[in-house]
C-alpha cells in the first residue's frame, strides 16, 4: 500500500509540472527553434564540455589514491600495465579531442536566423583519412595486444613451475599444493565425502603428497601463500556453479567451470613486505585508515586478495581468499610445515 | 492496399490495430511503462549501493519481505540487476526502439500503405505485450524473479538451489524470453520484406534516408542473431526442467551430487554472446540511423558522407556477428580464439570511428537548430564516443583480464549502448512526436529534460570507470566485506545522487508527453522543414498514409541548404523534400 503511495507522489509531481508550464504559459513560441533558444543551448552545450572535461580531470585526480597500486605484483603484469598506459593515453587524447569538435562545433554554428548552411556532403580524401588513421593505430594496438596475450597465456615452457589447484564452491574458496612429485591428484564432485571436500581420488598415488590448505594455527582465515620469482600455474575448478578467480593486483583472471579445469599462470615479483611499503599502497591505506577510524573500526593492512567475480549466488559479494606473497625460501619453509593428504588421513 | 472504408470500432482501431502507426504508439507506450519499472529499479539497488545498511522505507514499500526493515536482501538485490537489464535491453531498448521507430519510419519513409503484413505485425506486438506481461508477473512469485544476472549463465540460472531466483521466476524469465524472441523475428521479417519490397517510385536503395537503412540492417542481424537465443533458451528450459546435461556438468550442492554429465557452461556463453553482442548493435544502430536524420534535419546539411555511413552500417553489421568471443576472454576458451576475437572486436572501433568523424563533419559550418531533439542527437554523439573509446582496453584481450566483470565494464556499455540508445530514442521521441500524435511536444521541458539527463548520465557513469579499475567487481551486493574498497563509498555516493536526479529527471519527460498527446499545440504538416516522405503526409492519421497516389521520389533525402551555380538556394528555401523533381540544371548527389 504504501509502493502506491509512493507512486501517487510521481503522479502529483508529473501534473504540477505540467500545471506549472501551463501557468507561466511557457507553452508559447514557434516550433522552430528560435535564435535565442539556440544562443542559450549553444552556450549551455559548451556548458557541458566544460563539465565533461572537468568531471575527467578531477576523476583522475580523485581516483588516485583509489586504484590499485601502480606497481604490478607479477612479472607478467607489467606488459599488461605498458599496454594498459599506451592505450590509456590514446583513449584520452581521442576522448578529448572529438569532445571538443563536438561541443565547439555546437557552439560556433549554432543557428541564426538567415545564415546558410555549408551544402558538404562528401570528400572522399577525408573518408580515406579517417578510415587508414584509425586502421593504422589499431593495427599497433592489436599487435602488441596480441603478443602479450600470449605471452600471458602460453605457459608450457615455464621451468620448475608451482602448481596449485584452487576450488570454487559456493562461498568460499579452497586450495591444495601438488605436493612434492608438483603433480595434482585427480579429483571429481563425485568423490567428495566428509572431511575430503575437494572430492580428491586418494587411491591416485599423485594425491598423496598433495597439500591441501587449510586455517593456520593462531589465524582466523585461510591464507594462499606463494612464492616470489617463482611461476605459480593455478589450475581451477569449480564445486557447483561457474565462479571467476580474479586476482587484481597480480593482473590475473580466470573462471572456474563446473566440469572442466582451467588454469592461468603468473609469477609474482613484489612480496607482501614489500607492496605494504609502496607509496601507492601507503597512501591508499592511510586513507582507507582514516575512513574506518571514522567509522569507528579497526585499522587494516594491506593484503593481496582473490575475489570472485562471476555472479554466484546470494553471497557472491564476500566470496574472498587472502594471498600471502613471501620470499621463496620463506615460502619453502611454510610450504614443508603443511601437513600432505598422506599425514592428515 | 487496405480496406479505406471499412468502418473501424474501438478494437480493431486501438487494441486489436494493424494500423503500422498504430502498432508504434502501442510499442512505444509499452517500452516507456516497461523503462519506469527497469529505471526505478536501478534508482533502488544504487540506494543500497551508495548507503548498504541504512534503511529506506520507500525500498521496504515496494520489495516487501525481501527489504523487510527497509534494507534489500542480496537476493533481492540481485534480481534488480537482473531484471533492470532484461527490461532495459531487451523490452525497452529493443522492442520500444526498433519496434517504435521502425513501425512508425519504414513505410512512412520508403512511401509504402502500410507494413508488407499487418496482421503478423500486430502479432508480433501483442507477442511483445504477453511477454512484457510476463516479465512483470515473474517480479512478483515467491521465491523472487530471476537473479542469475541478465546473462543468466547457468549452472547458476539452472538450479533452484543455486540461488532462490532460478525457481520459478527463471522459468518465467525464458518463456517470456522465448516470447519476446518469436515477436522480435516477425517484426524483424516485416521489416526486411517491407524495406525490400513496397518503396515507393523512385525510392532506389541508395535514396533512402539512414533511418530505413539503419532499421533494414538491424532488422537482419537480429534474424540472424536471436533465434540462437531461443536455441539456448529452449536447451536450458530442458536442462531445468527435462533433466538433460546440455550445459551442465559435475556438479555438487546442497550436499548431493547431480546426476548431470558432460555438458558445459561454456557452451550456454557462446550461445548467449551470439546473439548478446549483435544484440548491442540491435539496439545502438536504430538510435545511430535516428540521429543521422536528426543531426542533418537541424543543421539544415546533408549529412557527411551519406555513403560511407552505409557502409559503416553494413560492416558494423557484419563485424558484430564475429566478436561475441570477446565477452569470454577469460572464461576458459581456447587463448588462439581470444586471439582470433580481440582482431575483430578492435576492427569494429574502424566503421565505429568513421561515424563518429562523419557526425561531426555534418555540424561542421552548419546552421544548427538546437532543439531538444537535436540536443538529445548531440548528447548521444558524444556518449557514443565516451563509452566507445574504453571498448578498445575491453577489446583487448591482454587488457581485458584485469577489468572483465568489473564496473568497469558496467560504466562501458552503460554509456555505449545504454544511454547513447535512449538518448536516440528519446531523440526521436521529441522529432516524431508531431508524427505520432498530431501535436508539439512543450520545448521549454524538452531542454530541462535534456540538461537534468545529460548532466546525471555523465555523473552517474564517468566515475564508474574508476570504480572498476579500482577492482570492484559488478553485481556485489555491497563492498564492505573488502576493506580494500573502503574509500569507494563516497565516489559510491555521488554517483547514486546523480542516478536519483536523472531518475526523477524522467518524470519531466513522462508528463511532457503523456500531456503533450492531448494538451499539446496542434502540429504543422512539416514541422522541423524535413525533407523525407514522412512530412508530407497528412496531420491526422489516415489509413494507407497518403490520401491520394502515394508520391513518387525524385532525390535522396539530404538535400538541405543546396545552391545553385550562383550560389542561390535552390527555390529560395533551405531544404528540397525527395519528392521535388530535379530542376534545371540541377545535379543531383
Amino acid at each position: 500500500m504504501k509502493a502506491l503511495f509512493f507512486i501517487l507522489i510521481f503522479v502529483v509531481i508529473a501534473v504540477a509540472i505540467w500545471q506549472f508550464v501551463k501557468l507561466f504559459g511557457l507553452t508559447k513560441g514557434d516550433q522552430i527553434t528560435t535564435e535565442k533558444e539556440n544562443n542559450i543551448n549553444g552556450w549551455f552545450m559548451l556548458g557541458l564540455l566544460g563539465f565533461i572535461y572537468g568531471l575527467m580531470i578531477y576523476s583522475m585526480f580523485a581516483a588516485k589514491d583509489m586504484l590499485l597500486p601502480q606497481l604490478s605484483a607479477s612479472t607478467e603484469g607489467e606488459h599488461i600495465d605498458l599496454l594498459f598506459k599506451m592505450t590509456m593515453t590514446l583513449i584520452l587524447i581521442v576522448q578529448f579531442a572529438m569532445q571538443f569538435f563536438i561541443f565547439y562545433f555546437t557552439f560556433r554554428y549554432r543557428g541564426i536566423k538567415g545564415r546558410k548552411a555549408y551544402f558538404f556532403a562528401d570528400s572522399h580524401k577525408l573518408e580515406m583519412i579517417w578510415t587508414i588513421t584509425p586502421t593504422i593505430v589499431l593495427a599497433g594496438l592489436i599487435i602488441y595486444g596480441l603478443w602479450t596475450w600470449n605471452n600471458i597465456m602460453d605457459f608450457s615452457d615455464a621451468e620448475d613451475p608451482l602448481i596449485v589447484e584452487l576450488y570454487a564452491k559456493q562461498f568460499q574458496w579452497e586450495a591444495r599444493y601438488a605436493g612434492e612429485d608438483n603433480e595434482l591428484g585427480s579429483a571429481s564432485v563425485r568423490m567428495i565425502e566428509g572431511t575430503n571436500t575437494m572430492g580428491v581420488d586418494f587411491s591416485d598415488k599423485n594425491a598423496s603428497d598433495d597439500v591441501p590448505l587449510v586455517v593456520g594455527e593462531g589465524k582466523f582465515v585461510k591464507e594462499l601463500h606463494i612464492p616470489k620469482g617463482r611461476k605459480v600455474i593455478f589450475k581451477l575448478r569449480s564445486q557447483d556453479v561457474l565462479h571467476s578467480a580474479f586476482m587484481p593486483h597480480f593482473r590475473a583472471q580466470m573462471n572456474c567451470v563446473p566440469g572442466m579445469v582451467t588454469q592461468m599462470a603468473f609469477t609474482p615479483s613484489v612480496t607482501t613486505a614489500e607492496m605494504r611499503l609502496n607509496e601507492d599502497t601507503m597512501a591508499k591505506f592511510e586513507h582507507i585508515n582514516k575512513i574506518r577510524k571514522d567509522k569507528g573500526e579497526e585499522a587494516v593492512e594491506f593484503d593481496y586478495l582473490l575475489l570472485c567475480n562471476k555472479i554466484c549466488g546470494s553471497s557472491h559479494y564476500n566470496m574472498q581468499l587472502k594471498i600471502v606473497v613471501d620470499e621463496e625460501a620463506d615460502f619453502n619453509k611454510w610450504l614443508a610445515s603443511q601437513k600432505t593428504f598422506a599425514q592428515l588421513n | 492496399m487496405s480496406d479505406h472504408h471499412h468502418k473501424e470500432t474501438f478494437v480493431t482501431k486501438y487494441v486489436f490495430s494493424q494500423d503500422h502507426k498504430m502498432i508504434a504508439k502501442q510499442y512505444l507506450i509499452t517500452g516507456i511503462v516497461m523503462g519506469v519499472i527497469g529505471v526505478f529499479m536501478s534508482m533502488l539497488f544504487r540506494l543500497q549501493l551508495a548507503y548498504p545498511e541504512q534503511s529506506f522505507s520507500i525500498i521496504e514499500a515496494f520489495l516487501g519481505r525481501a527489504g523487510e526493515g527497509g534494507v534489500m536482501t542480496p537476493d533481492m538485490y540481485l534480481s534488480l540487476v537482473t531484471i533492470h537489464g532484461t527490461i532495459m535491453v531487451f523490452f525497452v531498448l529493443t522492442a520500444g526502439l526498433s519496434g517504435t521507430f521502425s513501425n512508425l519510419l519504414i513505410p512512412l519513409q520508403i512511401g509504402a500503405r502500410d507494413m508488407a503484413s499487418g496482421f503478423l505485425n500486430m502479432i508480433s506486438y501483442w507477442l511483445f505485450f504477453l511477454s512484457s506481461v510476463i516479465m512483470v508477473i515473474s517480479l512478483f512469485v515467491e521465491t523472487g524473479p530471476a537473479s542469475a544476472g541478465w546473462t543468466i549463465y547457468p549452472p547458476l540460472s539452472a538450479l533452484p538451489q543455486a540461488i532462490s531466483g532460478s525457481g520459478l521466476g527463471m522459468t518465467l524469465w525464458l518463456v517470456s524470453m522465448a516470447i519476446f524472441i518469436a515477436s522480435s523475428l516477425m517484426g524483424a521479417l516485416n521489416y526486411i520484406v517491407t524495406v525490400l519490397n513496397l518503396r515507393t517510385i523512385g525510392m532506389k536503395m541508395t535514396r533512402l534516408p539512414l533511418t530505413i537503412w539503419a532499421f533494414f540492417v538491424t532488422a537482419i542481424i537480429g534474424v540472424v542473431s536471436f533465434p540462437v537465443l531461443l536455441s539456448a533458451a529452449l536447451l536450458l528450459i530442458f536442462d531445468r526442467s527435462f533433466g538433460t546435461s546440455f550445459f551442465l556438468s559435475d556438479i555438487f550442492i546442497s550436499g548431493e551430487v547431480l546426476h548431470y554429465k558432460g555438458g558445459s557452461p561454456v557452451l550456454f556463453e557462446h550461445l548467449f554472446w551470439f546473439l548478446g553482442h549483435p544484440e548491442v548493435y540491435i539496439v545502438i544502430l536504430p538510435a545511430l540511423g535516428i540521429t543521422s536524420e536528426i543531426i542533418a534535419t537541424n543543421s539544415r546539411k546533408p549529412i557527411f558522407g551519406y555513403r560511407a555511413m552505409i557502409m559503416s552500417i553494413i560492416a558494423i553489421a557484419f563485424l558484430s556477428t564475429i566478436v561475441w568471443g570477446h565477452h569470454m576472454f577469460v572464461t576458459g576458451m581456447n587463448p588462439f580464439l581470444g586471439s582470433v576475437f580481440t582482431f575483430t572486436t578492435l576492427l569494429i572501433a574502424i566503421p565505429s570511428a568513421v561515424k563518429g568523424f562523419n557526425y561531426i563533419t555534418t555540424l561542421w559550418k552548419g546552421n544548427l537548430q538546437l532543439n531538444p531533439a537535436m540536443l538529445f542527437s548531440i548528447g548521444l554523439v558524444s556518449t557514443f564516443i565516451t563509452g566507445g573509446v574504453t571498448g578498445l582496453i575491453l577489446g583487448d584481450s591482454a587488457l581485458d583480464i584485469n577489468v572483465h566483470d568489473t564496473m568497469f565494464v558496467v560504466a562501458h556499455f552503460h554509456l555505449v549502448m545504454g544511454v547513447s540508445a535512449i538518448f536516440g530514442m528519446f531523440a526521436g521521441v521529441y522529432h516524431w512526436f508531431p508524427k505520432l500524435y498530431g501535436r508539439m511536444m512543450n520545448k521549454d521541458l524538452g531542454y530541462l529534460h535534456f540538461w537534468l539527463t545529460a548532466i546525471s548520465a555523465y555523473g552517474v557513469f564517468f566515475p564508474m570507470h574508476f570504480v572498476g579499475l579500482a577492482g570492484l567487481p559488478r553485481r556485489y551486493y555491497n563492498n564492505t566485506a573488502f576493506p580494500i574498497f573502503d574509500d569507494l563509498m563516497e565516489i559510491n555516493v555521488v554517483m547514486t545522487i546523480f542516478a536519483i536526479i536523472g531518475g526523477l529527471a524522467q518524470i519531466i519527460f513522462l508528463s511532457n508527453f503523456f500531456f503533450s498527446i492531448s494538451k499539446g499545440k496542434k502540429a504543422v504538416q512539416n514541422p522541423w522543414n524535413a525533407n523525407t516522405l514522412e512530412w508530407t503526409t497528412p496531420v491526422e492519421h489516415i489509413h494507407g498514409n497518403w490520401p491520394g497516389e502515394i508520391p513518387a521520389v525524385h532525390r535522396w533525402s539530404y538535400d538541405y541548404s543546396k545552391t545553385d551555380d550562383n550560389g542561390e538556394l535552390w527555390g529560395g528555401q533551405d531544404f528540397t523534400p525527395q519528392i521535388v523533381p530535379i530542376r534545371d540544371g540541377e545535379e543531383e548527389f
